[in-house]
């Protein structure tokens, strides 16, 4: 029981509830200042945000889902989609073939949402299913690695913007409007209050299947473009190896960022630092030559450490 | 009882601060064996929080736990269960999804070689020991298949058959019928007996009176009285509870419904503000018609599973029917869909305010604020400006006692929540109103208020579907009753006729003419 643990420890565990995540990154950040050198530079800079870009992206959808008590497995699989669908339809150009593939995101998240909303099942089964089918559907239709030279592509995905790469400016778009959709509209304080308690939701006449869906379909349309956009990095679609495992990735950053999997409550600006975080890691831990097993169990501790402080929460 | 007894549980200048709260401030009380202890108090006033110290839930920051002459401190409620002190929770805390034998017995269930559990001797003492409650039902299917009412009884005989001491109550009768409410008595009676403390939390003083015999007053986290009840004046205790004179009390006066509007009422308007017809669902509703007209408060009377909060759930769209439609102000509204009934105004205030009421992690304004959201924004965003001056209207309105609108509603002592529900459906200005055991949990000040408050709504032309346990209420509240009996409406009292007396026979009647 939280009740049992003395008030100082208490109040620190509070804080690091809230803010906890934005420490850990601010502290790495200081441990690199100093001891990494050329951390300091642009390019290291914009190397670490470029690469965080997708899995940020991802991670804003899969905290939709996770805020519903639900989860989205199917999200590498429906990049890789993306991939597969730009790959095609590239041929009418770049716009024409990116609205295709956010299409094809949407289809997928309907299929799973309308699967978890109208037919009752699990979320994990149902986007377990996706993610076994889509990657799959995405491999029929280009089976191997295509490249391409379609310039609008190619500059979507390493072009700037008064210095700042593209990639890293929607990530950044679509935080803020994210957040803003949590926080300020009716459907993202429906999404919360329908992971909070779903019973409660419908008899307050909330359109509980409605707002589940759409929440599914979102995070579908995210991982689309998620996929659209690092496969314009790559300069190259490769539907048979893009986004593994990011689902990994996007709910470690979703939990490390203090949205508990319990639902009820969504953390957007946390998230994003969860994906930072990690990211910073591995980066750090690679700089100072650290072989990537020990990266892997510095995150399993941060995951660890993320899900004691949420459970505490949880349980008050 | 024999007053030279030494205490079994003492609590001595117990104190306990929340974030923005001193819920207790120096408590003391000592709890006799062979006695019956009323904790009473109003919403907010630490009742709850004392038990949940009792039971080791709560750690309090300052002050002594003494259990059979020496200090304790139970680390988690399963030590003090050990120990012997047995807690009723005032949220029913069983496990929704298991069995009713599975809940009952949990922890202790019979084994058979290996280890393993013998269901079918589970199933069979089970059903032994709730029929010794007067429940009468499938032990297998999950709990929360059943109302409340079933669920507290579960939770009372789990308590008792655990070998106790000290058995705490925190109001537990707060779904239960008069005949329920009976059987807990004689328990709570062969309980004394045995020598057994029990604490007994309720906001019903009648009860109080019939069974307990000291009462301790707690009023904003500190003792107010202590002291044998039956020398108790009841307007001198509720004064007490409420931090008022007694003469304010007596001329304040604590009416609570006002109506005497039975025999001149008129139905204003050509039709009834809601009328459902032939609400069938299988074993639980044949064919209920119900309608409510404008200004009108009818009372559904019946025992527990009779269907009255099913008949509430069908009409809002929250029970899937299998057949009976419902029409409001003259249309007919889309069936199972709650969106639909509440877009036409209709609003079920439900009667499980932790599975199907509140959002525990969300605050006290977001909880207000849910159901009419869709009016509360502008184009999909929500306005603040909108949400703060409804919420602080209700808040003011039913005193509603948090740290800040923006404490999570979990966080509110149980009458508080119940308060914040009833605000959320005001918020929706709607025009029918069901509501299901409106004044659970809520002590008398507010009880007089909110009954106030839906006699001012229905005489503003709301039609009310009042659901309540409590016969007094049900008879000063409804001008018509309609009686359920095992899904059908087997009975009708209006004008003169609705009295507790008559509403007790007309139950008893038709079941001994059905069962007969
Ligand atoms: N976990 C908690 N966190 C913060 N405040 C709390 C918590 N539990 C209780 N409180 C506060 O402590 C005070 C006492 O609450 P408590 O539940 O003991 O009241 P009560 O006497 O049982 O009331 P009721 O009759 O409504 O059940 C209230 O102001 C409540 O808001
Ligand atoms: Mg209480």
């Amino acid at each position: 029981m939280a009740e049992a643990v003395a008030p100082p420890g208490r109040r620190v565990l509070a804080w690091a509830q809230e803010y906890g995540v934005y420490a850990a990154v601010g502290v790495l950040l200081l441990f690199n200042v100093l001891f990494t050198p050329h951390f300091l530079d642009v390019a290291n800079f914009r190397t670490q945000l470029v690469q965080v870009a997708p899995i940020v992206i991802v991670s804003l959808g899969m905290a939709l889902v996770i805020g519903t008590q639900g989860i989205d497995l199917s999200v590498g699989s429906v990049m890789s989609l993306a991939a597969a669908l730009v790959a095609l339809y590239l041929g009418y150009g770049a716009w024409p073939a990116l609205l295709v593939a956010l299409a094809g995101g949407a289809v997928a998240g309907t299929a799973g949402g309308a699967l978890v909303a109208y037919v009752g099942v699990q979320p994990i089964v149902a986007t377990l299913a996706l993610l076994v089918g889509v990657r799959g559907l995405a491999n029929v239709l280009v089976p191997q690695l295509v490249e391409f030279r379609n310039p609008d592509l190619i500059a979507l995905g390493s072009s700037s913007l008064s210095g700042v790469p593209v990639i890293v400016v929607i990530a950044a778009v679509l935080t803020l409007l994210t957040a803003f959709l949590v926080r300020r509209t009716t459907f993202g304080r429906q999404v919360v209050a329908i992971g909070g308690n779903r019973a409660a939701s419908e008899l307050s006449g909330l359109p509980v299947r409605r707002v589940l869906l759409l929440v599914y379909v979102i995070s579908g349309v995210l991982a689309a473009l998620a996929g659209v956009l690092a496969t314009a990095r790559l300069q190259a679609s490769d539907p048979t190896s893009l986004g593994l495992f990011i689902e990994l990735s996007a709910i470690t950053a979703v939990v490390v960022g203090g949205t508990p999997l319990s639902g009820g409550r969504i953390r957007v600006l946390s998230t994003v630092m969860g994906a930072l975080l990690m990211q910073l890691l591995s980066a750090t831990l690679i700089k100072h030559n650290l072989p990537q097993s020990w990266t892997q169990i510095v995150q399993a501790v941060i995951i660890l450490a993320a899900v004691y402080a949420t459970r505490e929460r949880g349980t008050r | 009882m024999s007053q030279s007894a030494a205490p079994v549980l003492e609590a001595r200048r117990i104190s306990k601060r929340f974030p923005g709260v001193v819920a207790l401030d120096g408590v003391s009380l000592a709890l006799l064996p062979g006695e019956v202890h009323a904790l009473v108090g109003e919403n907010g006033a630490g009742k709850s929080t004392l038990i949940k110290v009792f039971t080791g839930v709560h750690r309090p920051d300052g002050g002594d736990l003494i259990y059979n002459g020496s200090p304790v401190a139970f680390g988690t409620p399963l030590d003090a269960q050990r120990a012997g002190i047995s807690t009723i929770y005032q949220e029913v805390n069983l496990v929704p999804m298991m069995s009713v034998a599975r809940n009952l017995m949990l922890g202790r269930e019979p084994r058979g070689r290996l280890g393993v559990i013998d269901t079918a001797r589970m199933y069979g003492e089970a059903e032994r020991i709730l029929a010794g409650y007067g429940v009468v039902t499938d032990v297998r299917r999950p709990l929360r298949t059943f109302g409340m009412g079933v669920q507290q009884m579960v939770a009372l005989a789990r308590a008792v058959a655990i070998d106790a001491r000290v058995v705490i109550m925190d109001e537990p009768t707060s779904s239960l019928e008069p005949r329920e409410v009976e059987t807990l008595f004689s328990v709570i009676r062969r309980l004394r007996d045995d020598g057994i403390a029990v604490v007994y939390v309720s906001h019903r003083l009648d009860e109080l009176y019939e069974v307990c015999d000291r009462v301790t007053v707690l009023r904003d986290g500190r003792v107010a009285h202590t002291g044998p009840l039956a020398e108790l004046e009841r307007l001198k205790l509720i004064a007490l509870m409420l931090g008022r004179d007694l003469d304010e009390v007596r001329t304040g006066g604590l009416t609570r419904f006002s109506r005497d509007r039975r025999h001149a009422r008129e139905r204003d308007g050509a039709q009834p503000a809601v009328r459902a017809e032939g609400l069938t669902r299988r074993q639980v509703l044949r064919g209920v018609d119900v309608s409510v007209w404008p200004g009108e408060v009818v009372g559904l009377g019946g025992l527990l599973g009779a269907g009255r909060s099913e008949t509430a759930k069908g009409i809002v769209g929250a029970l899937p029917l299998d057949a009976g439609r419902v029409v409001v102000a003259g249309l007919p509204l889309r069936t199972g869909s709650t969106t639909a009934a509440i877009r036409a105004g209709v609003g079920l205030l439900p009667e499980d305010r932790k599975a199907e009421g509140i959002i525990p992690a969300l605050s006290v304004r977001e909880n207000i604020a849910l159901a009419a959201l869709p009016s509360l924004s502008r184009a999909g965003v929500v306005s603040d400006a909108k949400i703060d001056k409804v919420v602080e209207v209700f808040m003011r309105r039913l005193r509603i006692k948090a740290a800040s609108p923006h404490q999570p509603v979990q966080e509110l002592s149980g009458g508080n929540q119940q308060k914040v529900l009833l605000a959320r459906w005001l918020a929706i200005r709607p025009k029918i109103l069901l509501l299901d055991e409106p004044t659970r949990g809520i002590d008398v000040g507010a009880k007089a208020e909110v009954q106030a408050l839906v006699d001012e709504l229905a005489e503003e032309g709301l039609g009310v579907l009042l659901i309540s346990s409590d016969l007094e209420e049900l008879v000063e509240g409804a001008d018509r009753i309609l009686v359920l009996r095992e899904g059908a409406v087997v009975g009708e009292l209006s004008g003169d006729d609705v009295t507790e007396d008559t509403i007790m026979t007309s139950i008893a009647e038709r079941g001994a003419e059905s069962d007969g």
